[in-house]
């Protein structure tokens, strides 16, 4: 094992200060079991996480929509705003997109969970600035060259490419499915991961052109240095040798060329499927710039540029999931979408919006926390010019508390990632982390609440397993207001009333949870 | 080509301890693949072109600037191309085929050579074991630094001459030796090929290197007399019988040897000199393939007579200018290019006594050079590829006012194309680098598996932010300079600027998809209009580092997408 060796070399010659989760490996001898253990400590997981990066800067106020701030809305953005009666509802008092009809049926389920006003201290409105930071996961005024994921990923696999494909870690670290490898996931050194453009054409894949050379001497010598790059590419024959062993199975995915998110999510499934070992998927999608036009000039402002681009990232995120669902590999996988910025409040006079702060982020798959993070924003009355969306999480909190959950990345290494340590957020469901069965087995079977809205009484049903049963009742900010069940229960079906009558109405968040199985769902009580 | 491997002296007896670490990670570590498995299996037969000598008329402008430019330096920059573009080609070709001023001799650098102090030049020193590293590796470094800063074709012609009349450093063994054969073939590079032929022939390097130094009347050496005829001059023709290679015989191989017994080398006065006494003084006969000719003793000047009498033969010029051909245009010779190209130029250069200036200015002048045909067909050396990375791109160099630096920097590019497989002073055998004889794969030899990736390793390490430090000094491609210095209205437009990288560091136009795939490597699901907002927040900023990063991120991401191209190893 090349991270071994590498290792050990390094603590023979005892020269380099090397720190392996915090503790300097020199300080052990090379046959030390501990150091043995530890430098076999590369983490094993089968675990995914894929990074669709909407390029742009995407307007969050009109894709999660605050439906009880529509005065100010309405108010700041009038040519741009979604009629509320046409917002898909999350909860009653926030919506999405009309056009995001796949998001709603996946939140409906339980695989979407909402991040509201992710940003970061004095935003930048550079795109190149903003994406540098969002990549790099720097602070606003400091200039770091390297990738959140890549500095994770280099910390996994120190030394790469050195060694690298090797027995154990035959398989790329990560893949950026497009024409640029994502700065997300440049290491110190070099890049962490490859760029693909398709698992067929390998022309294509590596030198992300498709216009064939000609037949002239140019043309000849054109061609034989295409084929020995394609050759030197390391990974070609893992990706090939995992693209062959999965077809992607959903009838969901739109025709090739009509949404290119789609496409790119559709070879991240089938090279999962395919048992690619690859830990760390980039996707993404352009075009979310609005600064004119973002509605149609005339007509319903639910069409046009930006509701077309929310319909993509929908329709992609929708047919990835049936797709893992199918090939089943959904509770291997999360994703996370994220734009360098969010746009203004208000809307500028060509039916555009300009570059904003924060906006909300969604992160899906089945290990998601179903629920919205944070409070709606707040639109002020009247809102100005300048005014901007503020944050609520810093997307370093949404960074580490994925690598943390997703990845067991202890809280050290995160703080050395990240520079320093940043609040959790719990957008992976608890026992996600901890629990090495796979997401299917951390549901509490046959969860559910009905009738939902709740007007005075409702029933919440579950299989128990025979152990210690724990069901509470969390208000839209996480306070607990009712614990309806906190002892052992006999295996079998269970129903627990639950009594609405006391309670304000509003958003809460049904958790019942039996050992490492945990599930919630919203409750709307009216 | 056992033979000559073998006639190799073993380098660890010769190469002095310091050398010994560099040359010993040459040797012990061959390549894992040296040819590689795409490279042809036959030669291409596809259409070349007609074309032939007639004087060029065609349009001139940048596209037809940049590829003369391309073939005749090791990278043209920009300002060079644009220069050449508003000139004509007449005028270009008078500035490419004046040879500059001679060059200051290559400076000790080292405090292991204490025979002079550091900044003065060892070239007329006494030898010294002990320095012979440093000397040889300062040697080097000023060999490339000269072709790193030339801008005609003396540079492109230095190297041919050393392709050419090979020697190796490291089997010389005399870094001063090596200095004076060096400056023998700048003299003549763009000079006469017959008179470099003849001074070559009493270079003390030579006669080192080929054992010229050890025949004698008793004991002929034919190791010169075999690589004159064979690799230098006239060139081995088919075998058509026992002995006879159809431009000359092994009988001929033993008397050339004859006339060329009596010279050694002076390690004091670093010369070549005549013993009377060592010297075979009957007279050489020479077989039909030189018109039964017979040299009669002449002496110390009989080897020009010897040499006048190959050069006299027709072939020995087709020879010259076959190589010339493949250096400066394409591998593949076919009949119609052998009528219509080989044959006039071979003709002009022996009418001409040999000068070899003329017949470049024929050739790169001619519709044939610049038909369509033989652009961008040329893969990069090594050489070509690493110094025209630093000019195209304009990494900035240190100057003389730092000799440490200077020389460090240009060692650390001896080092890169080394791995590369084409390290300066030190061809791979007397036969040169067989990227331009080896048929059928010529050029392809310098790209396989191995070679590849070493050189996206150099553009690599030159576009991170940290750059490659040596001695204290940053070697780095800023590519944000390289851009304010287009005209302000062409770095603002992202097309445009794209489209200014891709005349500088593209061999042709590329294809409307090609030019969307960069647009997207620098404006990721961006509209055009960004890079301007982008760039002018810069410009009316230019000390505030975020905004210089902004825009240098999205360049490098740019240029790294373009130098990994496949485009980038062709000229």
């Amino acid at each position: 094992m090349k991270r071994r060796e590498f290792i050990q070399t390094a603590a023979a010659g005892a020269v380099l200060p090397v720190l392996l989760n915090g503790f300097p490996v020199a300080a052990y001898g090379q046959d030390n079991a501990l150091l043995a253990a530890l430098v076999n400590a590369t983490t094993q997981t089968d675990r995914v996480l894929v990074l669709v990066q909407l390029n742009g800067g995407n307007d969050g106020l009109n894709m999660v929509i605050p439906l009880d701030q529509y005065s100010g809305l309405m108010t700041a953005r009038p040519d741009i705003a979604i009629p509320q009666a046409q917002v898909l509802t999350l909860t009653a008092q926030t919506g999405i997109h009309p056009a995001m009809t796949g998001i709603k049926s996946l939140y409906d389920s339980g695989k979407i969970g909402v991040v509201q006003s992710v940003g970061y201290p004095t935003p930048n409105f550079s795109h190149f600035r903003a994406t540098d930071i969002w990549t790099s996961a720097s602070d606003s005024n400091v200039t770091w060259t390297t990738g959140w994921a890549g500095r994770y990923l280099d910390g996994e696999y120190p030394g790469f490419p050195t060694g690298y494909p090797s027995t154990q870690n035959p398989d790329p670290l990560a893949i950026t499915v497009g024409s640029v490898v994502s700065n997300c996931v440049q290491g110190p050194t070099v890049n962490m991961g490859m760029a693909i453009a398709s698992t067929s054409s390998f022309y294509q894949l590596l030198t992300g052109t498709v216009d064939t050379a000609p037949n002239t001497p140019a043309g000849h010598e054109l061609t034989f240095i295409r084929q020995v790059v394609q050759q030197t590419q390391v990974y070609t024959s893992a990706i090939q040798r995992a693209a062959r062993a999965a077809s992607n199975l959903s009838p969901m995915w739109p025709t090739a060329g009509q949404n290119t998110l789609a496409d790119q999510l559709k070879i991240v499934a089938q090279l999962i499927a395919g048992g690619l070992q690859t830990r760390i998927y980039c996707v993404n999608l352009g075009g979310f710039d609005t600064h004119a036009l973002q509605v149609p000039a005339t007509g319903s402002t639910t069409t046009g540029t930006h509701a077309t681009l929310l319909g993509k990232v929908s329709q992609a995120v929708e047919a990835f999931q049936d797709d893992l669902r199918r090939l089943g590999v959904q509770d291997r996988v999360v994703g996370m979408t994220f734009s360098e910025f969010g746009r203004r409040i208000k809307a500028n006079s060509g039916k555009g919006t300009d570059h904003g702060a924060a906006a909300p982020l969604l992160v899906f798959g089945t290990s998601v926390n179903p629920r919205i993070h944070g409070q709606n924003v707040q639109v002020p009355l009247n809102a100005g010019v300048n005014d901007n969306v503020p944050m609520q999480y810093d997307f370093r909190s949404v960074y580490a508390s994925i690598l943390q959950d997703w990845f067991a990345v202890p809280a050290a290494t995160l703080t050395t990632l990240f520079g320093r340590a940043f609040p959790y957020v719990p957008v992976l469901r608890a026992g996600v982390a901890t629990g090495t069965a796979a997401a299917a087995d951390l549901n509490v079977p046959n969860f559910s609440v009905y009738p939902n809205p709740v007007r005075e009484r409702a029933t919440i049903a579950f299989d128990a397993e025979g152990g210690h049963v724990q069901v509470l009742l969390f208000d839209s900010t996480g306070r607990e207001v009712r614990r309806l069940v906190d002892r052992v229960l006999p295996r079998g079906p269970q129903q627990l009333p639950l009594d609405a009558t006391t309670l304000a109405a509003g958003t809460y968040y049904c958790h019942a949870q039996e050992g490492p199985r945990l599930s919630a769902r919203l409750v709307v009580v009216e | 080509m056992d033979r000559r491997a073998f006639l190799r002296k073993p380098a660890s007896a010769l190469t002095a301890p310091a050398a010994a670490l560099a040359e010993s990670a040459q040797q012990t570590n061959p390549p894992a693949e040296t040819i590689s498995p795409y490279a042809n299996k036959t030669l291409p037969t596809l259409p070349r072109t007609n074309a032939g000598l007639t004087a060029y008329t065609g349009a001139w402008g940048a596209a037809q600037a940049a590829h003369l430019l391309r073939r005749c330096l090791f990278g043209p920059t920009r300002a060079q191309i644009a220069a050449a573009a508003g000139s004509t080609l007449t005028a270009v070709l008078n500035g490419l085929l004046t040879a500059p001023a001679a060059p200051a001799p290559p400076l000790n650098v080292s405090a292991t050579d204490t025979s002079v102090p550091i900044g003065q030049t060892w070239v007329t020193q006494a030898f010294d074991q002990n320095f012979e590293g440093v000397r040889r590796s300062s040697l080097r470094a000023w060999w490339l630094g000269q072709l790193l800063a030339d801008g005609t074709l003396q540079g492109k012609m230095w190297l041919f001459w050393h392709n050419h009349f090979v020697i190796e450093l490291a089997d010389i063994n005399d870094a001063r030796y090596g200095y004076h054969y060096a400056e023998l073939l700048r003299g003549q590079a763009l000079g006469n090929a017959k008179q470099l032929c003849k001074d070559v022939t009493v270079a003390p390097a030579m006669l080192r290197y080929l054992n010229g130094n050890q025949s004698t009347a008793t004991a002929p050496n034919e190791n010169y007399g075999r690589e004159l005829l064979e690799l230098f001059t006239v060139g081995k023709g088919p075998l058509i019988s026992p002995g006879n290679y159809t431009n000359y015989t092994e009988a001929d191989v033993q008397a050339a040897a004859r006339v060329l017994t009596g010279w050694r080398d002076n390690a004091t006065t670093i010369a070549g000199y005549y013993t009377a006494s060592r010297h075979d003084t009957t007279v050489k006969q020479f077989s039909g393939a030189f018109q039964n000719q017979a040299i009669p003793n002449g002496g110390d000047q009989e080897y020009k007579t010897l040499v006048d009498m190959i050069f006299g033969q027709a072939e020995t010029a087709r020879f010259l200018v076959r190589k010339l051909y493949r250096w400066f245009v394409y591998y593949v010779i076919d009949a119609t290019t052998e009528q219509n190209i080989i044959q006039p130029l071979a003709t002009q250069l022996q009418q001409n006594g040999f000068n070899v200036g003329p017949v470049l200015r024929t050739l790169l002048a001619s519709e044939h050079f610049f038909d369509v045909v033989n652009v961008g067909c040329y893969i990069k050396s090594p050489l070509d590829f690493s110094l025209g990375l630093l000019r195209q791109l304009e990494v900035a160099q240190p100057t003389s006012a730092n000799v440490a630096q200077q020389y460090s920097v240009w060692d650390y590019f001896n080092s890169l194309t080394n791995l590369q497989q084409q390290y300066l002073g030190d061809p791979p055998n007397v036969a040169g680098w067989p990227a331009y004889w080896q048929t059928p794969q010529f050029n392809e030899l310098w790209i396989n598996a191995v070679t590849l990736p070493r050189r996206n390793q150099v553009s690599d390490a030159l576009l991170t932010t940290t750059g490659v430090t040596r001695s204290g000094f940053l070697l780095i491609i800023d590519p944000v300079a390289w851009v304010q210095s287009l005209p302000a209205a062409t770095a603002q437009d992202p097309n445009l600027l794209i489209q200014a990288f891709v005349d500088v560091l593209m061999p042709f136009a590329l294809t409307a998809t090609q030019l969307a795939f960069l647009n997207d490597a620098l404006l990721p699901g961006l509209p055009d209009f960004e890079w301007t907002d982008e760039w002018n927040q810069y410009l009316a900023a230019p000390t505030n580092v975020a905004k210089k990063n902004a825009v240098a991120t999205k360049l490098r991401a740019l240029l790294k997408t373009m130098l990994s191209q496949a485009e980038y190893q062709l000229s």
